[in-house]
Parts: structure tokens; C-alpha cells; sequence
């Protein structure tokens, strides 16, 4: 059986269901168990160290035992280039993004763009309109920040009255975490020239749905990012390439890609996906409109369903928390279906707007648990109840669902997603 | 004023840059001459008051002076008071038989998609039912202006062929689909004036967050557990 640090086994569980302090951990037992492999075989290397290995390349590919890594593709596609993919969180660790792996979410296809022919227009409510080229972009001072972006229709599957079993990546993958690097658009909103009129910036792609969306100007004046860079490389198709607009914390829909034209107004153009589409409606009919910033928000990835544990005995849970307020606060979590709760371990750094990787060892006993997490950002706010969710929105409503989420472990270590 | 002699100077490196950019690259109908661009200086910055966070690097003030002509010809958006609405008009009736060959495949019968088995939006129906238990989200039930119809099935519509359109086309359309539920007579032709006037049933049917900052998000505060 594991053991843990300090006073040792029982003195360290902070929870019921078998929660053990943040800092406990594995003293000894897991080389052992480890040890099957080459080096147990014993004689003859292996065949890795008995011929050259593969060649150089100019762009490298990850290992063919990962290739089954894939984004979730819908399983029904109406209009191929509509819709979205998810990222696979569950299988993925820490906290950013691979660039092929980021979620995607198109409204009609992925254009095909040469940037030595794109530019964008600022105009409107300017003293003087201005056309920025791609190429000019790049001698503009950058700054970088590692940041999530997140679907505002993610988790959306939650308003099922019954839930459904899929994996977490199917649940809340239109969520992803990378370093965007670019420039800011207060300093090309600055050379243009405010007039004071000026309250909103309606920014479009120059993609097959002409997306557009009105934004508030005091965010656009804030810490927006004309990306041009994702992870490093110049940021992919898929993402908006050349550049996209990056509006940390908020909605997904509102950080246009392929971005063409941005334009100072005095009110929003009310616009159809501001509107009839990204808008919440409320049970009492009303709807609120520009719900921009995203929610404080958790969920476990480790065990998650689909990867469902091998045996009792010592697990780590582990999973993602971010906020669109600023820093995650904590984390706490549960094994016993929130009658009690532990906090979580934060890895460092702890980012603003960024995802936040938690983990909490867990003595298994073996018996059915529920594990459910809960995320407290730096203004205090906590996430809601699933029930106290639907009771504020009208049926059907999807988008900002930063509910609680819990899974079930059964005895045989089966899990599945259940609501708590 | 050094700061003005920076930018002086990094603005003529920006004309200098532009004047080698090839001729097709510089095409595009949006810019002007580098030359007709003087007045990129000497306006005033952003006040500090009015930035969030850190303030902005200073930028080397690449930008070049968009012409009206250009800008018009990229600037499709509508505004919801009708702002940017072309000339040009369309009838019910017109918008009938457009609706027939360019929309119905996708949103069905009179325009009422998945309900009326089609797989595209629903456009048309359910007006009065988005405070009921069931509510029917669609263009005439729930969208608070018309205007910004014109706007999209102009820039996305139809998805296979976006901006195929002819503005008369559009004006027939939207006429055509608010026709359905009768929030516009049959015989109705919009045009730039008409269309603005048109009152949408759910008008009055949103909350905008400017107070709440954009954030509508049910986060309980640790007092309320």
C-alpha cells in the first residue's frame, strides 16, 4: 500500500472519501511496479540502441504512439466547415495548448490567406483611418502572454437533463491555453486616433461568413492582442492566420480570426452572432446581451471518463482551472460528492487568464466516490451549482456554463460523468 | 519634442517601405498614395486614464491612410438604425421566389428549418413564446432589429455561395422572411428608409451588461455558500 510523507497514512487525509493533504506524495513502491520494460528483459539492448535512428527533419512530427491524440470531431457535420472541434484535454498534461490540438470553431470553412496581401483597416470614429499590412505588423513591438481561450458554448452538454457519457475533451474541449504573441491593439487604436465618440470596435474576418462582432472599446483599450504568433510559430490557419484578434478572459467568438477591418463606433451594430447567437437567454425571457467575460470555472481531468482506474490504492486527481477575472484563487475537491472538500495544489506559475494545472493525491479505498471540483478566483467568485446554473437561464440556453462537474468512480473503477 | 522627431523619422521609414512594395500588393483600392498621408502626425494620444493595464509600447506608426473610396468598398456592415444600408429595394414577392431558389434547400419550407425537417437555421414562427418553457428562437421571435438581417445575409448567406447576392436580392429576402409571422405586410418593399422602420416583436427583450463589465457569469461569492 502507499504511504505518505510526515505523520504517514491516516494523519494526512484532509477529506472524506480518501483525500490526502496537497503535499503528501509517494514515498516509496512505484519503481518497483515501474521496472517491466527493456531494462528488465536483461542480455541484448534494445533494438533502439542497436542501429542508427531515423533522420533530421525541417518540421518535427510527435511520436507515432501518439497519433491517436486527435481533436474530437463532431459526429455529425450539416455544412462541412461550420462547426467545431474540441481539444482532447483528457489526454493531454500541463497546461498549454499543442497548436494542432487546439480546438477549432469555424462559421463558414478555414480561408486560405496570403499574408503578403493582407491588411487591416481601422476606420470609423478615427482622426485618421489607417491600413496596417501584415509585413508592418511584424516591426511593431510584441508582447507575449501565455492565455486560455475558451467557446462560450463550451460545456454546453451540461443542460442535458441526463448526462451524457462522454469524455471530458467531448465536454469541455473548446477551451485551449497557449502563448500568443503580437501587438497591442491599444497601440494601433492609439496611432489612428480616438475621436471621443468612440465606445465600441466592430471587428471582422475575412473568412466565408464575414464574422464579425461588436466589442466594448474599454476591452479592446485594455489588454487586447492583435495575434500573430501562437506558441511560437506564426499562428496557424485553423486560428486565423496571419492574425487574429485575442481578447484575453473573454468569449472565444469575440477574438475574430483572420481578422480584416476594425471599426470605432458609438454602439454595437447589434449584429446577428451578437445577438440571436452568443446572447443568454433568462428564464423570464429577457436575454443578456454581451456577457463577454468567461466564468470561474474547474474540471478534473484525471481520472475523467475513458480513463478509468486500474486498482486501489494511491491516485492523483488532477485537472484545469481558469478564470476570465484574473488569477485562479484555489481549487478545492471532493471525493464524496461535496459533502467535504480539500484543496487542491496550484503549479506554478499561477497566470493571469491563463489555465491553472491542480492536483490532490487520493487514497482509493475501492469503493463508488464522486470527484467534483470547485474554483475560487482572485475576486472571490466561486463556481455555481449546477442546479443554481439552470435555475438563472431559460432551457435550451448553452453558452457560460461554469457549473460545478463531478464524475462517478464505481467499484471496479468504471467512470462515467453523473450530476452531483 | 523628441517624441515627435521619432515618430517623424520612423514615419518616413514607413513611406520608404511602402514605396518598394510590389505593385500589385499596393492594388488594393483601400490605400492611397503614401504622399496624401501627412496627417498620421501630430494628433493626440489616448489619455493614460482610459488604459487598462500597462500602457502601450509606442508604435513605429506604420499605418497608411485609408481613402474613403477604399474604405467603402471593404466596410459592408450595417448598422442596427440601418446606418450603411444600400440603395436599391425588395418586395415580398420578389423575396419569395429568391428564398425558393437560394435558402429553401437548407431552411426549409418558409423558412422553418430543423421544425419544418431542414437542417439551417429556423428563420421564421414562434414569435411570443421566448419567456415560455419552450422557447422558439428565430429571426422573427427573437432578433431585436432588422437591419442587421440585411447585414448578414448579405456578408454569409447563401453559405455555398456568400456575397453572390444582389442587394435588391437581400432587400426581398428579408421582406419575404419577416412577411411570414406578419411583420411586414405581403405586400410589403423594403428599401434603406422602410427597413429601419420596421419593429421587431422581442425589441425590448435584452439586458445589456455594460454596468455589470461584460459579465453575466452566475459566480457565487465565497459568503453566499
Amino acid at each position: 500500500m502507499a504511504r505518505t510523507t510526515g505523520n504517514g497514512g491516516e494523519d494526512e487525509r484532509v477529506a472524506g472519501g480518501g483525500l490526502l493533504h496537497r503535499r503528501a506524495f509517494l514515498a516509496t513502491g512505484a519503481l518497483s511496479m515501474g521496472a517491466l520494460g527493456t531494462i528488465a528483459r536483461g542480455g541484448t539492448p534494445p533494438a533502439s540502441m542497436a542501429a542508427p535512428g531515423g533522420p533530421l527533419s525541417g518540421y518535427g512530427a510527435r511520436a507515432s504512439a501518439s497519433d491517436t491524440i486527435q481533436r474530437r470531431l463532431p459526429a455529425r457535420i450539416d455544412f462541412p466547415g461550420t462547426g467545431s472541434s474540441r481539444t482532447p484535454l483528457d489526454r493531454l498534461e500541463g497546461t498549454i495548448t499543442p497548436n494542432g490540438l487546439h480546438f477549432e470553431r469555424h462559421h463558414n470553412g478555414i480561408p486560405d490567406i496570403d499574408p503578403l496581401a493582407h491588411d487591416v483597416l481601422v476606420h470609423g470614429l478615427v482622426q485618421r483611418p489607417l491600413v496596417f499590412r501584415y509585413e508592418d505588423l511584424l516591426r511593431y513591438p510584441m508582447e507575449s502572454r501565455i492565455l486560455f481561450l475558451e467557446c462560450s458554448g463550451n460545456s454546453g452538454a451540461l443542460n442535458a437533463v441526463k448526462p451524457a457519457q462522454v469524455d471530458a475533451g467531448r465536454l469541455n474541449g473548446l477551451l485551449s491555453c497557449a502563448e500568443w504573441t503580437g501587438v497591442r491593439l491599444s497601440t494601433l487604436l492609439d496611432e489612428a486616433g480616438l475621436l471621443p465618440e468612440a465606445r465600441w470596435v466592430q471587428a471582422e474576418g475575412a473568412d466565408a461568413s464575414g464574422h464579425v462582432r461588436s466589442i466594448p472599446l474599454d476591452l479592446c483599450l485594455d489588454d487586447a492582442l492583435i495575434a500573430l504568433f501562437q506558441n511560437g510559430e506564426p499562428i496557424r490557419p485553423e486560428q486565423g492566420f496571419p492574425m487574429r484578434l485575442f481578447l484575453p478572459g473573454i468569449e472565444g467568438n469575440a477574438s475574430v480570426k483572420w481578422l480584416r477591418r476594425l471599426k470605432l463606433m458609438a454602439k454595437p451594430a447589434y449584429s446577428r452572432e451578437e445577438t440571436s447567437k452568443y446572447s443568454d437567454l433568462l428564464r423570464d425571457g429577457r436575454a443578456e446581451l454581451f456577457s463577454l467575460r468567461m466564468g470561474v470555472k474547474s474540471v478534473i481531468l484525471k481520472p475523467s471518463l475513458g480513463l478509468d482506474l486500474r486498482g486501489p490504492g494511491y491516485q492523483e486527481i488532477s485537472g484545469l482551472a481558469w478564470t476570465g477575472r484574473g488569477r485562479i484563487r484555489s481549487v478545492e475537491v471532493s471525493a464524496d460528492g461535496g459533502k467535504s472538500w480539500a484543496e487542491a495544489a496550484l503549479t506554478e506559475p499561477v497566470l493571469s487568464k491563463a489555465l491553472t494545472r491542480f492536483r490532490i493525491p487520493w487514497q482509493w479505498d475501492g469503493g463508488p466516490a464522486t470527484l467534483m471540483s470547485r474554483a475560487t478566483d482572485e475576486t472571490g467568485a466561486t463556481q455555481p451549482l449546477r442546479a443554481d446554473w439552470l435555475a438563472k437561464y431559460a432551457p435550451g440556453q448553452g453558452y457560460h456554463n461554469n457549473s460545478i462537474q463531478s464524475w462517478h468512480v464505481d467499484a471496479a473503477g468504471r467512470v462515467s460523468h453523473i450530476y452531483a | 519634442m523628441p517624441d515627435l522627431r521619432r515618430a517623424t523619422l520612423l514615419l518616413a521609414a514607413g513611406l520608404l517601405a511602402a514605396s518598394a512594395l510590389s505593385a500589385a500588393s499596393l492594388g488594393a483600392p483601400i490605400l492611397s498614395t503614401p504622399a496624401s498621408g501627412t496627417p498620421a502626425l501630430g494628433g493626440p494620444a489616448l489619455s493614460a486614464p482610459t488604459l487598462g493595464g500597462s500602457a502601450p509600447a509606442a508604435g513605429p506608426r506604420l499605418g497608411r491612410p485609408a481613402t474613403p473610396a477604399g474604405i467603402a468598398a471593404i466596410d459592408i456592415s450595417i448598422g442596427a438604425d440601418g446606418a450603411g444600408l444600400p440603395k436599391g429595394s425588395g418586395s415580398v414577392a420578389e423575396g419569395r421566389v429568391s428564398f425558393a431558389a437560394r435558402c429553401l434547400a437548407c431552411h426549409g419550407e418558409a423558412g422553418l428549418g430543423p421544425d419544418g425537417g431542414a437542417v439551417a437555421d429556423r428563420l421564421t414562427g414562434g414569435v411570443g413564446t421566448i419567456a415560455s418553457p419552450r422557447p422558439i428562437r428565430s429571426v422573427a421571435s427573437y432578433w431585436p432589429y432588422a437591419p442587421p438581417l440585411f447585414d448578414y445575409i448579405r456578408r454569409a448567406m447563401p453559405l455555398d455561395s456568400p456575397q453572390s447576392l444582389s442587394d435588391d436580392e437581400v432587400y426581398g429576402l428579408v421582406a419575404y422572411l419577416l412577411s411570414v409571422d406578419g411583420i411586414v405586410g405581403r405586400n410589403a418593399r423594403l428599401d434603406a428608409k422602410s427597413l429601419p422602420r420596421v419593429a421587431m416583436p422581442n425589441r425590448g427583450g435584452f439586458v445589456e451588461l455594460i454596468p455589470r463589465q461584460f459579465d453575466g457569469n452566475l459566480d457565487r461569492t465565497i459568503r453566499d455558500r
